[in-house]
């Protein structure tokens, strides 16, 4: 079983910690003299980069959260000029501005190199035809997998996402070994392929790298049977620094975080203290190679453990579990992430209907499905169904173009959705995950 | 004066067009017509009863999301090529209909179209001086 970084990957606990602490004090000390934001926020707890003595230490800085990148829009949060900034990415500003993070030469490097190690972990090597099926643009996925696998010498073929007759077409006729995407998205390609009569055994499928979006090991299982191919799921966020920053080995048991890069803390959303080993929490990351956007203990609001247990394939970073839920009420639906409070933002702009609405997710033939039921204005109630019809399909496109994602318009009759004293039950989840 | 027909927004509901006529019933309401306009999700009611004010407060008093549309209501011949008849005025007037339902008349020889029309007022205007009878309401039937 090969390791991309043996060096770094299988390297002992205390020389990991003290290379931390190493990178630690850079990274303070790179953010303190370069972003007014952190020397600020540094200063008004009398906080100087000089105080940290220890890992531990990192605790009694600031948390740093969406909303604080948010403000920052796009760049004042980047401790580069732009001229030494070489590629931008961004998030998919569902909740309004969108994080904007920059990344330098150096970055990119350390970018394809931790894809590179993500991707040799689940078992892709030099020789392999990667089909990426993931989009290409701001969204992290697609360049993000794209340097990495070209840095292992793979083959790399970006497809990109969408059209997926085609994508089977090129599976079969290039003889694609490993496919990058949504989980969600190749279950749908497994469901084309069929349609199309290519069975597997048409296919030379191996390895699929599968991210994004949550996704339970009953889906893993059917992937595999459906594509033929072993189904990996690896973890990254456009905040920190996009795919690379956690993947699975081949024992397939927790995600190995690149320890080297990352510092991750989990803690406890309600009292903001570490967890216990092991025990669930909300995950904290702070970088510590990164140039134009480092960021500080950034609360990803994602709720998952730790794993402390050595791992037999003898990475000694530490795994993460899948992400089992949200400390807010963010759901992913095909990739992208949504906030109730932006259809409420899309709502309240459109005449005609009440801000009482209700989110229902769904997976239908194993693609996402979202739909917004949204009470009717009485006022707004006429007897035509050509107006009712062209009404429900204006709000369509006006979520459409606030969430970036379609979604089904179901027109409700007021007063119909549950009120609730307390926190209005927004969502519902109807998908197996 | 056109007549009034009654729109009702009714969610795609099992029992929730049970809940409107139990109302109406209950309130010793009668329905000379009704008709469903619907999608999958939803529908839209539209109902010409008697006693056409008494249902509408009755309605929302329960809840119902209702609002009154003027229609035009048209006595024609209950022969083969009745609706045709109106329906050729129309034409030669370039009034587009919106939608249309018919029921049969108060005679054996008749039927009633309700015909939902843009320009309530021209139309009924044309519709009448081509020699059909247009209703006032259709509350009278018997």
């Amino acid at each position: 079983m090969s390791i991309w970084n043996p060096e770094y990957e299988t390297m002992p606990r205390h020389r990991l910690e003290e290379i931390q602490l190493q990178r630690l004090k850079w990274t303070l000390n790179w953010v303190y003299e370069r972003v007014d934001w952190y020397r600020k926020k540094f200063d008004s707890i009398g906080f100087k980069p000089s105080h940290l003595r220890s890992l531990e230490d990192v605790r009694n800085l600031p948390f740093t959260t969406k909303h604080d990148l948010r403000e920052g829009y796009p760049f004042s949060l980047f401790a580069v000029p732009l001229e030494q900034v070489v590629r931008i990415h961004s998030s998919s500003g569902t909740t309004g501005k969108p994080v904007v993070v920059g990344y330098t030469r150096g970055d990119l490097n350390t970018w394809a190199e931790l894809v590179a190690r993500i991707a040799t972990a689940a078992g892709v090597q030099r020789g392999d035809v990667c089909q990426i099926s993931f989009g290409y643009g701001l969204f992290t996925g697609g360049f993000g997998l794209h340097y990495g696998l070209e840095r292992i010498g793979a083959t790399v073929v970006p497809v990109s996402a969408g059209q997926s007759e085609r994508q089977i077409q090129i599976m079969k006729d290039f003889g694609s070994t490993v496919l990058v995407c949504t989980p969600s998205y190749a279950l749908h390609l497994a469901e084309v392929a069929e349609q199309m009569e290519v069975s597997k055994e048409d296919l030379n499928l191996r390895v699929g790298m599968f991210g994004a979006e949550p996704w339970s090991e009953g889906m893993r299982k059917e992937i595999e049977d459906r594509l033929g191919l072993q189904a990996t799921d690896n973890y990254g966020l456009t905040e920190v620094m996009g795919p690379g920053v956690a993947g699975e080995c081949r024992e397939r048991n927790g995600m190995h975080i690149n320890e080297d890069h990352f510092l991750v803390e989990v803690i406890d959303p309600e009292t903001l203290e570490p967890v216990e080993p092991g025990e669930v929490g909300e995950l904290v990351f702070t970088t510590l190679t990164k140039e134009a956007f480092p960021v500080i203990r950034f609360r990803t609001r994602d709720l998952t453990r730790l794993i402390p247990e050595p791992c037999a394939c003898g990475r000694t970073f530490m795994r993460m579990e899948k992400v089992r839920g949200r400390t807010d009420d963010m759901i992913i639906v095909r990739g992208v992430n949504i906030f109730p409070s932006q259809v409420e933002a899309a709502l309240v702009e459109i005449e005609g209907v009440e801000p009482h609405f209700q989110i229902i997710v769904d997976r239908k033939a194993h693609l996402d499905e979202l739909e917004v039921m949204v009470e009717m204005n009485e006022k707004f109630v006429t007897d035509s169904m050509k107006k009712l019809v062209q009404f429900q399909k204006e709000v369509e496109a006006k979520l459409a173009q606030k969430l970036g994602i379609r979604a089904k318009v179901t027109l409700v009759e007021p007063r119909t959705i549950e009120r609730t004293a307390g926190k209005a039950k927004r969502v519902i989840d109807k998908r197996q995950l | 004066m056109p007549v009034k027909q009654i729109s009702v927004f009714l969610e795609n509901k099992s029992g929730r067009l049970y809940d409107l006529a139990k109302v109406l019933g209950d309130n010793q309401i009668n329905m000379i017509a009704l008709t469903v306009a619907e999608t999958g999700d939803y529908g839209v009611v539209r109902i010409i009863a008697d006693k056409a004010e008494k249902a509408v407060q009755v309605l929302k008093d329960n809840g119902f999301t209702v609002s009154e549309t003027d229609v035009i209501g048209v006595v024609v011949p209950d022969r083969p090529g009745g609706l045709a008849s109106v329906l050729e005025v129309l034409k030669g007037n370039n009034l587009n209909i919106e939608y249309l339902y018919c029921f049969a008349g108060p005679t054996k020889d008749t039927a009633i179209d309700i015909m939902r029309i843009e320009d309530v007022t021209k139309a009924e205007d044309i519709i009448r001086r081509s020699g059909f009878e247009v209703l006032e309401k259709i509350d009278t039937i018997d």
